[in-house]
């Protein structure tokens, strides 16, 4: 295909801003990554090399399989409720709200609190899950327990809660996105051939969201797989996932061996971002 | 009206139920940052009393969350204002596909999809490396943009999708220069959306903590100095710090949809000169 030499020009001329940002933000501190990933370090600094002594020990450390999997483990439980939750919160706004005003009131209810402080609303979970939490001390009147249970904070169960209650809107905005696009006629059709509610949900509108659900996946996947802050702060140190081994590292001032980590994450994360916008058209669906 | 049916109820008990698990943990700590001086971080509530934000501005008691409030604000309106510019510049660039326009627009995706650590960690590392002082101002500046153009450009992207390019046609078969076509229609047009792209421009710069954990240098923004307080401050002063900057938020947010309002209004009401015969 050819491309007016015009285009080219003004479109580089507009983007300049954009691709001197991203090349001096993002592109060279991946490659600067990269670089660092080869180096070596002492305990108190570091120095340039070519060795992999970093990558054979972190492949030869049973640490760090068991930290993939564990990432892993989040970023999936996490897409599964939040498909769920937000699938479900968008359908209802779709289809079941019936005015524009009400549409727009309550998807604004939704998205608000994306736009506050995650870390406070990390922490307004302690009055609710702690040893003597509104949790606890309710399950205990209504005789449920007879003694406070120690997993609601600093757990695995934490760390999921939070995951679902800051990624959720992800999913919401791009499904309903989808949803609100559908012609209503195609339902009505599907009714008038015969489709019963849930056919008519499984063969023509979740079809129809797939380009929604793609897009929050991406988000929901990424956002978990590179977390740090989440880990820190719900598992209270019980637990771990590939960003907390690199910040741990970066503590230590181990910044070669973070920075190994984080090529290997980042591929990681990479290759599930290509495969899943294999699917999609992100531009196209927008 | 029809009668509803009976699916309809469950999903609206659903909805309401996500709505109280998505505001009842910060409506606990709004109540909870009002204990009386010898509560706790939980209920029961003793009494009840401004003490904890009386704390708060006390300066020696919590470190200085002033400062850090002050630097968090100027920083969000630099990263808003670089936001809404470049994002339309950019979004403006990629109307026409150009050559080298998938590499830049995979670029975004990875600025979008990157673990966030891994941008302080790149970024922190050259400014150490190159021997330059890392400062919430250069590096924390840049690291938060790779955040929030991302977004700015994807709203771009679904603005200019729906824009309707006859309007611009109109302007040019009127003799308009492609400057004056730019100024007089498209920006106009646009205009509601870019509030948009600034409330995500300040917001997701003011809360961000990730991207400025290593690039901020010495002087903290709020998000790191918060982070700072959760490891050695457990009284209520933290929910009455946490309540205040959601409510500074939820200001910003408030403002942002009123303006979007009074843009909408301004355009239905002059938005047409149909019938006003020649001016």
């Amino acid at each position: 295909m050819s491309l007016p030499r015009s285009n080219t020009a003004t479109g580089w001329l507009l983007a300049a801003p954009l691709t001197l940002v991203l090349a001096f933000f993002l592109v060279l501190p991946i490659i600067m990554i990269v670089i660092v990933s080869f180096w070596g370090a002492t305990e108190f600094s570091i120095y340039p090399a070519f060795q992999f002594d970093n990558y054979k020990f972190l492949f030869g450390s049973s640490v760090t399989w068991a930290v993939f999997g564990n990432t892993f483990r989040y970023a999936l439980i996490t897409w599964a409720l939040t498909l769920g939750i937000g699938f479900t919160v968008a359908y209802f706004l779709a289809f079941h709200v019936r005015t524009l005003t009400w549409q727009i009131t309550l998807a604004l209810i939704c998205t608000v609190p994306f736009w506050t402080s995650n870390i406070i609303r990390m922490i307004s979970w302690i009055p609710f899950l702690g040893r003597n939490g509104i949790a606890n001390s309710t399950l205990l009147s209504m005789g449920v327990i007879d003694q406070p249970l120690e997993w609601l904070l600093f757990s695995d169960f934490s760390v999921m809660l939070t995951f679902v209650h800051i990624n959720t809107f992800f999913m919401i905005v791009p499904i309903l996105n989808t949803l609100l696009r559908i012609d209503k006629s195609l339902i009505e059709a599907a009714r008038d051939g015969g489709a019963t509610g849930p056919q008519i949900l499984w063969n023509v509108i979740l079809p129809l969201a797939k380009p929604g659900i793609m897009i929050g996946t991406i988000f929901v996947l990424t956002l978990v797989m590179g977390d740090f802050t989440t880990v820190r702060f719900m598992s209270g140190s019980q637990s771990a996932n590939v960003g907390r081994l690199i910040s741990n590292d970066v503590g230590l001032l181990q910044y070669p061996s973070a920075a190994a980590t984080s090529v290997v994450l980042l591929c990681t994360v990479l290759i599930v971002v290509t495969g899943l916008l294999r699917l999609v058209d992100i531009r196209k669906e927008l | 009206m029809e009668t509803r049916p009976r699916s309809f109820y469950v999903l609206a008990t659903f909805f309401c139920l996500y709505v109280l698990f998505l505001y009842g943990p910060t409506i606990t700590i709004g109540i909870l940052s009002f204990q009386g001086p010898g509560g706790g971080l939980t209920f029961p509530m003793r009494g009840v009393s401004l003490h904890w934000y009386d704390q708060l501005f006390k300066q020696q008691a919590v470190g200085d969350i002033w400062g850090a409030w002050s630097r968090s604000i100027r920083l969000g309106l630099m990263v808003m204002i670089t936001t809404v510019v470049v994002s339309v510049m950019g979004g403006l660039a990629f109307r026409k596909r150009f050559r080298g326009s998938t590499i830049l627009f995979y670029l975004i995706i990875t600025s979008l999809t990157i673990p966030s650590i891994l941008i302080s960690l790149g970024v922190g590392l050259i400014f150490s490396q190159s021997g330059m002082d890392v400062h919430w101002s250069t590096s924390g500046f840049g690291a938060q943009l790779t955040w929030t153009l991302p977004f700015g450009l994807l709203i771009m992207f679904a603005v200019f999708n729906r824009f309707d390019k006859s309007y611009e046609e109109a302007a040019r078969d009127q003799g308009a220069t492609n400057w004056q076509t730019l100024r007089h229609v498209v920006l106009p047009i646009i205009g509601p959306s870019l509030i948009g792209v600034a409330l995500f421009g300040f917001t997701l710069s003011y809360d961000e903590f990730a991207r400025t954990l290593l690039t901020a240098g010495s002087y903290n923004t709020l998000p790191l100095e918060i982070f700072g307080m959760t490891t050695n401050v457990t009284s209520p002063v933290l929910y009455a710090l946490g309540t205040l900057t959601t409510v500074f938020s939820l200001a910003i947010i408030g403002i942002c949809l009123a303006f979007v309002l009074l843009a909408q209004r301004r355009r239905a009401r002059a938005g047409s000169d149909a019938g006003k015969g020649m001016v």
